[in-house]
């Protein structure tokens, strides 16, 4: 508690790199975002979170409730998942959710009525122990809502215990990729639920301050939120404003920003003491905490040339995006593709029927014009633009070369790992060099070598040690048939021991030895 | 010419005699060839390779009794990787004695079981667990797919399945993904 | 002494450069050049295998040959003492120090009856050097091998990533490159005059 360091914000910090671009936010950005209707079927993905797949704990012909859960997490990093709204599981069958992602879904028929379970809000919880917010997290299968789709619950309790203590929560509402705004029109309709939340996860974290950063442009937001924390008289709270500068909604760049420190190559954002959250991790955790709702909505950003009326809506985890798009008017001119996330990290989907999942903070509609490529690759001529731009400080270039050619350790050790594959080096290249898909390559196979060589490494402990206890065991069962063959081949030892034992006679008797002592061979005879 | 021959030998036999004491006095433990043959081999102690693991497969190359392309689990990474170390040519794998696969691991049909213990008893890596006539079953995390389970099994109720992997494998990428978008000077 | 020691260094590490103006030592330059981490194994080894070289010939010169006046076996004597110090100095490292073998490790016994060893034996003589000169010689050229070796190694590891015309790849791309390496260092040799 000592470290508390009181200026977070007070003084804003430069990050190296990064690009500014026009965001394309107004467009979407509304006030108070409307509800899509329930649709006929929900698809909930299993794999919607970072970390391990959950399980399904239900089974085909089962009729859920709404806020049910339908597959629990598996030790390890995982999160619950729970039905969006009451009907019967028709499948649990593997269904696309982007072009990058296949995995086991829960299909609910819903019946329309939209039943809900009995609903446990933690009531008092500022009176409860931090533990029991945190597991409460775990049960409402809270995420973090900003893309990386982290367990909330894991990331309070891993900075619960460990030796630096947490003084600052962050709220993320900086989304710095262009046509998102989705955080923006949460913080505009519903500051008071972000504030709550953001006291929620300060207990949760046990820290003493919150800093809410915001993008400068975002002035109707710090308003509200700033009477919103007026009205409540929190003074730990604050907003923060920060330039409007691609990738400043990176958690690393962020903290960077406000704070003038770099978290550590393989480190986290505790390891300064600090913890990071989404505003929509916020809200969903006031939801989990007061309300009892476990994460089963989320609101999206549906946006792009394509549609007619772009905007933000709630729509239910599991609705088709077709849904969303009809929501918005439909598609109207010539689309090129359509995209999961925001146009610089998302996803292009395979189909239109591809479900809203927790990650899916937008759905982009490109039209033709927006997407532009219009040359194939170059080769690189070294220009050193990415350098420039790279807000990690790495050498994009050189990664390339070395993922180009499969020199996976040279790569790693141009610090492969540390990329966030913000996409700024792909922008600025005059050659148009593909470079993050490069990385997300090249870090997908460091991944894979690094799990081989420990899965040999477990194969060849265990293959020794089986060697050393099987030698143990012949050597035992040796011992044991040695003790067992002896009485048997006694007849075929006796001559040779009565010819000792003469020898040795004859011996004592030429050393003039007056007793006679038994020699030591009978005795084994005896016991034998 | 006498003392051209004498001074010859005798500088011959001092050396001869100064590398015998050397090679006596300081006797050389183990290969480190092998273990670096050894990191190199995939570690599914399969036998394959007509060896009775990794290890000894390892040693039969250091001492240049065995070829580099017996080992189907490693495949031609492998093949190519002791090639690179051993400084001789890639050969293509030795296809009698099996074929490259994905990594596998076994999985007990555990109705079918009758709890005979003879895979636990075949089982390299000791991935199998169970008691006589109770049912036995797979640990899939320290299963090599080594298939050396297979064989012994009196009803059939093993059966090898793809390894999980680690990660969804972006090699679906497409390079039209890339949205260039504008960038303000 | 101390003027003509130095002047032996520079010489023979920047310019009589054994590899690029000698040719000497070019079957490890063009073989042992595919990675650093390679290179420097072999560049150590060279570096130590050469004064090594250096020294003991010049004392089996001195102190065998020229006494029992059989100068016109120095080739043999010469090949026959390298390769028997190097390999007893192989085993010792071999047993004593696993860490120092895995560096230097098959590099010392390559470079054994290389050209380059040889070379800078029979140059000792020729340029009549005494001993503390020899073992600077030796350790000079050695030095000058280990810098270009590992220079080559990292411009080759950067053309193996590179964009190569498909004629050029592999060999053609390599020697061409070490010509214009060769061409740098011809740059030295108006330095010292030696």
């Amino acid at each position: 508690m000592s470290d508390f360091n009181n200026d977070i914000g007070q003084q804003l910090h430069r990050f190296h790199g990064g690009l500014q671009l026009r965001h394309y936010k107004q467009i979407s950005c509304t006030e108070s975002p409307p509800f899509i209707a329930v649709p006929k079927q929900l698809v909930v993905p299993l794999q919607q979170h970072a970390g391990l797949i959950a399980e399904p704990c239900v089974e085909v012909g089962q009729r859920v409730l709404r806020g049910q859960r339908i597959a629990s997490a598996q030790s390890g990093i995982s999160a619950h998942l729970h039905a969006p709204s009451s009907g019967t599981v028709s499948a649990i069958e593997a269904r696309w959710v982007h072009h990058e992602l296949r995995c086991q879904a829960v299909i609910i028929d819903c019946d329309g009525l939209d039943e809900a379970v009995a609903l446990t809000p933690l009531n008092g919880w500022t009176q409860s122990a931090p533990e029991s917010v945190v597991s409460h997290l775990q049960a409402m299968g809270v995420v973090g809502l900003g893309g990386a789709v982290f367990p909330s619950a894991q990331k309070i309790h891993q900075s619960l215990h460990q030796e630096q203590n947490i003084h600052t929560v962050i709220l993320n509402g900086a989304e710095c990729e262009p046509y998102l705004s989705c955080d923006e029109s949460l913080m505009l309709s519903r500051p008071e639920e972000v504030i709550r939340g953001a006291q929620i996860l300060c207990h949760a974290a046990q820290a003493q301050q919150v800093i809410i950063a915001i993008e400068d442009r975002m002035t109707e937001v710090e308003k509200r939120l700033l009477q919103c924390i007026k009205t409540k008289n929190l003074s730990h709270i604050q907003v923060v404003q920060v330039p409007t500068y691609y990738p400043e909604g990176g958690e690393r760049q962020l903290i960077q920003v406000l704070t003038g420190e770099e978290v550590p190559s393989g480190g986290y954002p505790q390891d300064l003491g600090l913890v990071c959250f989404n505003v929509a991790t916020a809200q969903a955790s006031f939801k989990a905490v007061e309300h009892g709702e476990p994460l089963i909505q989320r609101l999206v950003t549906v946006t792009g040339q394509s549609v007619q009326h772009p905007g933000n809506w709630w729509a239910r985890l599991g609705t088709p995006v077709d849904d969303l798009l009809r929501a918005a008017g439909g598609l109207q001119q010539a689309v090129d593709r359509i995209v999961m996330g925001g146009p610089i990290m998302g996803r292009c989907l395979i189909d239109t029927q591809a479900p809203v999942v927790k990650a899916s903070n937008c759905i982009l509609a490109l039209s033709n014009a927006e997407v532009h490529d219009p040359q194939g690759e170059l080769p690189c001529i070294n220009c050193g633009f990415c350098v420039r731009v790279c807000p990690a400080r790495l050498l994009p270039q050189e990664l390339h070369w070395a993922v180009r050619s499969q020199q996976l350790d040279r790569a790693r050790d141009y610090g492969l790992m540390d990329c966030i594959e913000c996409g700024c080096c792909d922008q600025v290249c005059p050659s148009h060099i593909a470079l993050v898909e490069d990385y997300r390559l090249g870090k997908h196979q460091l991944r894979v070598q690094q799990q081989e060589q420990q899965r040999a490494q477990l194969a060849k402990q265990r293959y020794e040690a089986r060697q050393e206890r099987l030698q143990q065991h012949e050597a035992a069962l040796a011992a044991r048939r040695q003790v067992r063959k002896s009485p048997a081949s006694k007849p075929l030892d006796a001559k040779a021991r009565i010819a000792a034992a003469l020898a040795k006679k004859r011996q004592q008797k030429a050393a003039q030895q007056a007793t006679n002592t038994t020699p030591p061979t009978s005795s084994d005879e005896d016991r034998s | 010419m006498l003392s051209a021959i004498l001074g010859l030998s005798l500088l011959a036999l001092t050396l001869a005699a100064l590398l015998v004491w050397v090679a006596r006095r300081f006797p050389a433990d183990s290969d480190p060839l092998v273990v670096e043959i050894e990191t190199l081999l995939p570690q599914t102690q399969c036998a394959q390779c007509g060896y009775p693991g990794c290890r000894p497969y390892a040693e039969a190359i250091a001492q240049g009794h065995a070829e580099i392309n017996r080992c189907p689990p490693g495949g031609t990474a492998t093949i190519q990787a002791l090639a690179d170390l051993l400084g001789c040519e890639a050969k293509p794998l030795d296809e009698s004695l099996g074929e490259e696969k994905p990594p596998l691991v076994a999985i007990i049909d555990e109705a079918s079981c009758i709890g005979c213990k003879l895979c636990i008893q075949a089982c390299p890596v000791d991935a199998i667990l169970g008691a006589a006539k109770r049912m036995h079953t797979v640990i899939a995390d320290e299963c090599t797919g080594c298939e050396l389970c297979i064989p012994p099994c009196p009803v059939d109720c093993i059966d090898l399945i793809p390894a999980p992997q680690v990660a969804s494998l972006p090699n679906a990428l497409k390079r039209a993904q890339r949205i260039q978008m504008q960038v303000r000077a | 002494m101390l003027e003509q020691g130095l002047l032996i260094l520079v010489s023979t590490v920047l310019a009589n450069n054994f590899v690029l103006t000698r040719f000497l030592g070019l079957c490890p330059f063009m073989g042992v050049s595919n990675k650093i981490e390679g290179a420097m194994g072999m560049a150590l080894a060279t570096m130590f295998v050469l004064t090594l070289a250096s020294v003991s010939s010049y004392l089996v010169y001195q102190y065998v040959l020229l006494p029992l006046n059989i100068t016109y076996l120095a080739t043999v004597s010469f090949i026959l003492i390298i390769a028997a110090l190097v390999q007893a100095i192989e085993l010792i490292i071999r047993s004593q120090s696993p860490l120092l073998h895995r560096v230097l490790g098959i590099y010392l016994p390559l470079i054994t009856t290389n050209c380059a060893v040889l070379g800078v034996a029979l140059l000792n003589v020729r340029q009549q050097h005494h001993l503390f000169e020899a073992a600077l010689f030796g350790f000079g050229a050695g030095l000058g091998f280990g810098i270009v070796l590992v220079s080559f190694a990292a411009l080759r590891e950067r053309i193996e990533r590179s964009p190569v015309p498909e004629p050029f790849k592999g060999a053609p791309i390599a020697l061409i490159t070490a010509g214009i390496m060769a061409m740098a260092f011809m740059g030295f040799t108006g330095m010292v005059k030696a």
